[in-house]
């Protein structure tokens, strides 16, 4: 297996003078009367791996879940690829979710279908000008890519946990995204399965040249995708910075994570 | 001071039930509100845009063919029962011959309608409701969403259209299998040809007995769709919520069915009379 660090894109070939492609400011949202973000403000970077860490329940899945408009914010904005997403109507969330990639904490597989008839989903209803070879050569190439081409017949209960991971990210890259949020992509894997995973994200961000946000908190995951680390804390920011800076931090909050 | 105390302890514990019941009546109106907003937004995504016609044929095919096995039992016995049940009866009064005509008219009016639209209440309901269930706790609605597709119009509207064409076609497949059992019911302790039986049984049955068992099935078909689709797709996020709606929209809609069975009685009855 290929050195896992090898494959991230050197984060100094990033132009953080670019217009950021996610750019959030004081995000807000909350359930009933708890407040899950307060005030949370980031950009993700052209190119980027972003991770957002954070124990469980500090609303980082809500967090993303927001920028696709699964949830709607209570306060703050929210700009993806330069159009602000809060006054979005169906027809315009539907446009940019073509550019969006989502890869979802359970796999999100539809049970009653089969892998191919998952992976074609997507291609059928949104590029409706590609003929049947076209789309067939599509889902072969994103089972090649994600090393599954034997699964094509098989239904989502036949896969393991792993396998589902990487169906999901092929149909979730199946339309050429620009950007991929992944929902705590290795939860639940076996050490090498995420390993796997981890090493997939790398290569997608390179083959796909997308820019990422990756939600998590297995440290193993972060160390091999990120070129940016933002962690959140009762609803806010509470650091950002690069690995290294959270790796030698003396926060004990921080340490613990990273200990 | 005793008494101010007591006056006081008593205040705080009104307020409290008062609180707690106006929390109640704000759940109550919030939920006849969700439900109200369900059935306009299904209306709503039934008469635009694209309609998903694969996905529609796909849901009959579940819902009708699929549903057949079950229908056919159901309604052999019904009939049967129905003639064994009532055929000394009607030796008694001297009026056996009358008993081809007298199950007809109460499996086409009454039995055939609300004993099958139970049946798929109980097959049909819970399935949707338990599927849906999942689809919400495993994110696949979410996903749906992602991937650009209207989850309403591909799974609601479908499955809702999909009962309520296929309820009437089933009731009418369970009327004549109820007459056939009764044949059968017949022949146990006497000898009556087919033929023969059909016709005496439709000789007795008339266009208004036919037509409002007909319409009500409709009826039924759309309220066993409505309401395993709204207690599916509005499930919690935990597995134990899949069964909470699956088990709520048999009870739900048998329920409805019911209910839908009495005012469509009183209204044809109105119209007839």
């Amino acid at each position: 297996m290929k050195k896992l660090s090898d494959n991230i894109m050197d984060s100094s070939k990033l132009n953080k003078t670019d217009k950021p492609v996610i750019e959030i400011k004081n995000l807000k949202k909350s359930f009933g009367n708890q407040n899950v973000l307060k005030d949370i403000s980031f950009n993700l970077y052209n190119g980027e791996n972003l991770v957002i860490l954070g124990k469980s329940g500090t609303g980082k899945s809500v967090l993303i879940k927001c920028i696709v408009g699964l949830l709607n914010a209570d306060g703050g904005t929210i700009s993806v690829l330069e159009k602000n997403v809060s006054s979005f109507n169906r027809n315009e969330w539907n446009l940019l979710r073509q550019k969006v990639g989502f890869l979802f904490q359970s796999g999100a597989l539809y049970d009653s279908m089969t892998v191919r008839q998952n992976l074609e989903f997507p291609l059928r209803r949104i590029k409706k000008t590609l003929n049947e070879k076209e789309i067939e050569e599509k889902v072969k190439e994103v089972l090649e890519n994600v090393g599954l081409i034997e699964a094509l017949f098989k239904m989502p209960s036949q896969l393991s946990g792993g396998m589902r991971k990487r169906i999901s990210l092929a149909r979730s890259i199946i339309l050429d995204p620009m950007i991929m949020l992944y929902d705590e992509p290795t939860t639940g894997l076996d050490p090498i399965t995420s390993d796997e995973i981890s090493c997939l994200i790398n290569e997608v961000q390179k083959k796909y040249k997308t820019s990422s946000i990756i939600i998590t908190h297995d440290i193993k995951c972060a160390k091999h995708t990120a070129n940016r680390i933002i962690m959140i804390k009762d609803g806010e920011v509470y650091k950002e910075g690069k690995i290294k800076d959270f790796e030698n931090s003396t926060d004990p909050e921080i340490k613990s994570f990273f200990n | 001071m005793k008494t101010r105390t007591f006056a006081k302890d008593h205040a705080i514990k009104l307020t409290e039930k008062t609180i707690a019941k106006t929390q109640d009546a704000n759940y109550f109106f919030i939920s006849i509100a969700d439900v109200w907003l369900f059935i306009w937004t299904f209306l709503r995504e039934t008469f635009s845009g694209e309609f998903e016609f694969q996905e529609f044929t796909r849901q009959c095919f579940q819902i009708g063919y699929k549903t057949l096995p079950l229908i056919s039992i159901t309604g052999t016995i019904m009939g049967l029962v129905l003639t064994i049940q009532s055929r000394p009866v009607l030796v008694d009064f001297g009026a056996v011959t009358m008993l081809p005509g007298m199950v007809a008219v109460s499996i086409i009016r009454e039995m055939g309608p609300v004993i099958t639209a139970l049946i798929c209440a109980g097959k049909i309901g819970s399935g949707m409701g338990a599927e849906l269930g999942s689809m919400k706790v495993t994110e696949q609605i979410d996903a749906m969403e992602v991937s650009s597709t209207n989850p309403i119009k591909f799974l609601i509207v479908t499955r809702v259209l999909a009962a309520t064409l296929m309820l009437p076609l089933l009731i009418l497949y369970a009327d004549a299998l109820g007459i056939f059992g009764s044949w059968i019911g017949a022949n146990i302790k006497g000898d009556v040809k087919l033929v023969l039986f059909f016709s005496q049984a439709f000789s007795h049955v008339d266009f208004v007995d036919f037509l409002p068992a007909f319409i009500k099935s409709f009826f039924f078909g759309g309220v066993i769709g409505l309401v395993g689709c709204y207690k599916g797709y509005n499930a919690g996020r935990g597995t134990e919520s899949v069964g909470i709606a699956a088990n709520s929209a048999v009870v739900m809609s048998s329920l409805l069915v019911i209910v839908v069975d009495m005012i469509v009685v009183q209204i044809t009855d109105m119209l007839i009379s």
